[in-house]
């Protein structure tokens, strides 16, 4: 798909706004949008929304041999990613100017300014180092691409954890997330990059320029600091002409910008972090705010109910003679149920064995039909066994089997589960028959 | 006689349960339609009832294609209200488009849709071979669609089937193009919407709206139009009340 071209008279009122000091969202000159961060459940995760403009990052780690020139330092791999979802201009696996443009100027930013101690990536001297990945999505745009991936990039690295690695002797243990706590990435400082876009050849500069003033302006300069006032990087694209005090105006505000985002990047690693502690739910989905997604209610919908009884009494009278009851279910191990013994298997012959199957399958998927058609939880005898470690699912046990369909089962592996054992049974005590 | 009783409840629900809906249910695409009738109409005969857009025919039974609101309208029309920003082309509609191109002895238009839209140059009023009409890519046209179907390359003219342009043509010097969604381009356009009465009451303004979601506004100052265009995207997903409310803040704060 291509992207939508813009017309002249978008260009010719973005420029004329821009010289009486408007922008079309409201923000003064030097504002920036409003930049929310959160982090996954992963250890290295993090999105950022900057406006609407939106990037995911994500760091991984693995073992491999060292480069032969610098035997004990670690690698950093930068990947930036433009998804077709962002933008119908960004095309999948089209290389495009933009990309290489974006790629370059995080390795800059991030490798050659030494915010990550290398050295202390090393495990082996010579032949094992941690490589760290970075990879950033883009997932819209509007905009500001590239301070957007730098605050994602470098928060997605204060996240994250690497496994902790135990040397004796010759001997190189890599524990697991489970067997010792992982241990944070050693980073020197937080490099970020603060963009200005430069309208009618330098006289005018916008801070932060979304996707409709980006395209309307005459150049960039980006710069990459951080909050100790340090430069990082600093680069010019656009073949503008800028003054000395102009660059040296842009270096002062972008070290106060720098430091209220360091602000904001350390605040949401704090909370973060309080969560994971505390045990409370962390992740993705917990910051979406639960008032705006209304999917778990619905109003109650009629059903037709007209001749439900004499569909009924068709069926009954076709009915067979259904199993016998059993009792109630039994936990041999977490997450398993069993209901019953195993009755003996009376048929003697393989392919009813086979139908009973199916039949015991189709009773359980009625449940689950039954299960999704009703949405009134009246709970009953029901025993509610909340795991620890799934966070979506709790399973319920049911006291009495015969179930009243009003109670809402959400166990259906355990009722598969243990109609499967009951199976099992059933096929051990046959073959033990023959 | 419990376990009975079980079983016959278990394979009663086996069988697919026809939901009756109302105008103004919310419906998810698979659903299968079926009404009930309203009390006006009393005969027996089999009715015939126009599905608009959303509901499709599948044998004997109509599908709910797209996930919307149920709508009805007397005396027999339903359709799925939709939310939608991708615009696909459609025979006799009004939209803005951009000129991307100029090549022989058409215009290339961007709609919006999949595919660009041609627009001859002898499709404005007064045009001839002799008397090109003053196009220049970029521009803004606000013109009709004569061919838009899934087979074809879509088509456009910038005047109606007596020969005058009726409002169509190049415009835009000085206005701010925005987009909005389907829905709420629909909603502007419709013959009693509110929200272009209450739009009204602010400030006057010159607005054209495509029926592909592109707005053009025109103010007397620039505030005042990137207040207009601000109000418009924000009304989107508001109620009624609510958007009373802004347009009265807007107005008492305003200049």
């Amino acid at each position: 798909m291509r992207d939508t071209p813009l017309s002249n008279c978008e260009r010719d009122f973005l420029l004329k706004a821009i010289q009486e000091k408007k922008r079309l969202d409201g923000r003064q000159t030097y504002d920036y949008r409003s930049i929310k961060i959160s982090f996954g459940t992963d250890y290295g995760c993090c999105f950022v929304d900057l406006g609407k403009t939106r990037i995911m990052a994500q760091v991984s780690c693995e073992l491999i041999t060292p480069k032969e020139n610098r035997p004990n330092e670690g690698l950093i791999f930068f990947n930036i990613e433009l998804s077709p979802m962002a933008s119908p201009a960004f095309e999948m696996g089209r290389q495009s100017e933009l990309l290489v443009k974006l790629n370059r100027q995080l390795e800059r930013c991030l490798r050659n300014s030494k915010c990550i101690d290398t050295e202390s990536l090393c495990v082996v001297s010579g032949e094992k180092v941690w490589q760290i990945r970075v990879d950033v999505h883009l997932l819209n745009h509007d905009g500001n691409l590239m301070d957007a991936a730098s605050i994602a990039a470098i928060a997605a690295l204060c996240h994250f954890r690497r496994p902790d690695v135990g040397i004796q002797g010759e001997e190189v243990t890599v524990y697991s997330t489970e067997e010792r706590d992982p241990i944070p990435l050693s980073i020197y400082h937080m490099p970020i990059c603060v963009s200005f876009s430069f309208f009618q050849q330098g006289t005018y500069l916008l801070v932060d320029p979304c996707e409709r003033e980006e395209r309307v302006m005459d150049g960039l300069l980006m710069i990459a600091m951080n909050k100790h006032r340090e430069i990082c990087s600093i680069q010019s694209s656009g073949g503008i002409m800028l003054l000395k005090d102009q660059v040296l105006r842009c270096s002062k505000i972008a070290s106060v910008k720098v430091s209220e985002i360091t602000e904001l990047i350390n605040k949401a690693l704090e909370n973060d972090k309080k969560a994971r502690k505390t045990g409370g739910k962390f992740g993705f989905a917990e910051s979406l705010p639960q008032e705006r997604i209304t999917a778990l209610k619905t109003d109650v919908s009629p059903v037709e109910m007209s001749d439900v009884k004499e569909k009924a009494n068709e069926i009954v009278q076709r009915a067979e003679v259904p199993p016998q009851t059993v009792p109630s279910p039994v936990l041999t191990a977490p997450g398993t149920g069993q209901v019953g013994e195993g009755l003996e298997n009376s048929w003697g012959l393989k392919e009813e064995e086979e139908e009973e199957e199916e039949e015991e399958d189709e009773t359980v998927e009625l449940k689950m039909e039954l299960e999704e058609g009703h949405e009134e939880k009246g709970r009953g005898d029901v025993v509610v066994i909340s795991d620890s470690d799934s966070e979506e699912e709790d399973v319920v046990i049911l006291n009495q089997v015969t179930t009243k369909e009003k109670a809402s089962i959400s166990n259906q592996q355990g009722a598969v589960a243990s109609k499967q054992q009951q199976q099992q049974q059933k096929k051990k005590k046959k073959k033990r028959g023959q | 006689m419990v376990c009975l009783f079980d079983c016959v409840i278990l394979s009663c629900f086996y069988v697919i349960i026809h939901l009756v809906y109302k105008v103004g249910d919310v419906l998810l695409p698979g659903d299968v339609f079926s009404f009930q009738m309203p009390e006006s109409i009393t005969d027996s005969k089999p009715e015939k009832v126009v599905c608009g857009p959303g509901l499709r025919r599948n044998g004997d039974e109509v599908l709910v294609c797209k996930s919307g609101i149920l709508r009805h309208k007397q005396p027999n029309l339903y359709w799925i209200d939709s939310q939608q920003r991708r615009y696909v082309p459609g025979k006799g509609e009004s939209v803005i488009g951009i000129i991307t191109s100029k090549s022989g002895d058409i215009f290339k238009v961007d709609v919006g849709g999949s595919e660009q839209a041609s627009l001859s140059y002898l499709a404005f009023e007064g045009a001839t071979k002799r008397n090109r009409p003053n196009v220049q890519v970029g521009d803004l046209v606000y013109s009709q669609f004569i061919i838009a179907n899934k087979d074809m390359e879509p088509e456009l003219v910038c005047i109606d089937s007596c020969g005058r342009a009726n409002g169509m043509g190049v415009f835009g010097a000085g206005g701010l193009l925005f987009k909005v969604s389907l829905g709420l381009v629909r909603r502007l356009l419709a013959p009693q919407s509110e929200i272009a009465k209450d739009l009204e009451k602010m400030f006057p303004f010159e607005i054209v709206v495509g029926m592909n979601g592109r707005v053009w506004v025109k103010s007397k100052t620039i505030q005042q139009t990137l207040i207009v265009a601000n109000l418009l995207e924000s009304c989107e997903n508001m109620t009624a009340q609510q958007r009373q409310t802004l347009f009265r803040r807007v107005a008492d704060g305003s200049i």
